[in-house]
């Protein structure tokens, strides 16, 4: 059971790692890429949670409010950034 | 620097939250920690001032249990939706930006309307006016003037729940006097 | 998990299982909603509301699986800050992209915002002509005087 639910998630995660990862090389635009790095981020959360789920400890938990605050003051920052730079450049 | 005095009522919302986030980063909820935390909370509250947000002094519990619910409901019903989007429909998928009156003026209110309508089924927020309180909304698999309008309807459906749950008296009054039936429940 | 689970732990674990293989799915639709969206506003969607429900399902499951009440309140708190940061940053990054034209008009059904925008830039070019080099000009009201935040993360017009 451990097992199996283990390997399902691992490769659904691994799966949608590497979506984020090709939308994060492909772009086209800044923006495009935080975002895709933000879904990056949760992606890493989901793989910390369900390993706590499985294993049965909660080591990791600050870890996750962590990430995700992280995930947020990065996508604000450069959406903030982004929109600074309006009329000057228009494809970042 | 001018401060202007925070009642404790006022704060105590924020202290009963900073005291929970306490405990849950000690991951202990004995009495003695909670009472530890609530010290540090009144500290850090009193030393780090920040602006209080202006509440109504209202909470309609009976109201808030169901559209939590409802909420959690539609989050799920959101998430599904955009899979069931992205699978199917992908490259070919229609938007609308939809301006939304809102009726409420208060920035409580407006933020309230906003984090939800961002979490429900096909709409984000894109653009805040608040000189007008206008929201203007991204919405996702929008067609026609139909999509539009229902668009529309939900974002202000939302707005009078919430009102209906913690708005000030005056805001309860003019969505009384819409018609809409706003029985007032034990918090009022 | 428990291994060999017998009656209640079986359930338990059954359910965590669904919840977890869910939970990860919603990671995949959030990254398949990223790689055929066609345009920004439309992958934000996708980066925002999965995420929220993939984590309160990977939470539940561990609330399930640890026993003990005092996790509960600890993975509330893990969740409410994601519900309250989720659509700060996709509001703020909708607001950056439809400021920097990344949006595709010909996806659009309507758009009741451009009217605005354009009103508001007439505006400010006629203002800007009247009195050039003078006080600040207080144009952007209409356009940008709105913040989502009241505590000011995204505050003041950003012209």
């Amino acid at each position: 059971m451990k097992d199996i639910v283990l390997i399902v998630t691992a490769v659904i995660l691994s799966l949608a790692a590497a979506g984020a990862i090709y939308r994060i090389a492909v772009g086209p635009s800044l923006l495009d890429r935080v975002l895709a790095s933000d879904v990056l981020l949760a992606i890493l959360g989901a793989a910390l949670a369900i390993d706590m789920a499985v294993n049965r400890h909660l080591n990791n938990l600050v870890l996750l409010v962590a990430l995700t605050l992280i995930g947020f003051i990065g996508s604000v920052t450069v959406a903030r950034f982004v929109a600074d730079r309006r009329g000057q450049v228009n494809d970042s | 620097m001018s401060r202007k005095r925070i009642s404790f009522r006022t704060e105590l919302p924020l202290l009963v939250w900073l005291v929970v986030v306490w405990g849950a980063l000690w991951r202990d909820f004995s009495p003695g920690n909670l009472v530890f935390g609530a010290l540090i909370a009144v500290v850090v509250a009193r030393v780090f001032y920040l602006p209080p947000v202006e509440l109504s002094g209202r909470f309609n519990v009976l109201r808030a249990i169901p559209f939590a619910v409802v909420f959690l409901g539609k989050v799920v019903a959101a998430s599904f939706q955009v899979m069931y989007l992205a699978v199917f429909r992908g490259p070919s998928v229609t938007n609308a930006v939809v301006a939304v009156p809102l009726r409420s003026h208060s920035d409580l209110m407006v933020t309230a309307t906003g984090h939800v309508i961002s979490l429900i089924p096909g709409s984000l927020v894109v653009e805040v006016d608040r000189s007008t309180s206008t929201l203007y909304i991204h919405g996702l698999n929008v067609r026609n003037d139909v999509d539009t309008a229902k668009l529309r309807k939900e974002v202000q459906d939302t707005e009078a729940s919430l009102i209906r749950i913690m708005g000030t008296r005056t805001e309860l009054d003019a969505l009384q006097a819409e018609g809409w039936p706003a029985t007032r429940g034990a918090g009022s | 998990m428990t291994p060999n689970a017998t009656g209640a732990d079986a359930v338990i674990d059954a359910v965590t299982a669904v919840l977890l293989i869910v939970g990860a799915l919603m990671s995949l639709g959030a990254a398949i909603g990223l790689l055929r969206f066609p345009d920004l506003m439309s992958r934000m969607h996708a980066a925002t509301k999965p995420q929220v429900l993939g984590l309160f399902l990977v939470l539940a499951a561990m609330g399930l699986q640890m026993r003990e009440w005092w996790v509960w309140p600890v993975l509330a708190v893990a969740w409410i800050f994601q519900l309250l940061t989720v659509p700060v940053s996709a509001h703020m990054v909708g607001r950056a992209g439809y400021r920097t034209k990344h949006l595709h008009p010909e996806l659009l059904s309507t758009d009741e915002l451009e009217a605005v925008v354009l009103r508001a830039a007439g505006q400010r070019a006629a203002e800007k002509a009247q009195e050039a080099g003078s006080a600040m000009p207080h144009a952007g009201n209409a356009r940008n005087g709105g913040s989502e935040d009241p505590n000011g993360v995204n505050g003041g017009p950003s012209a």
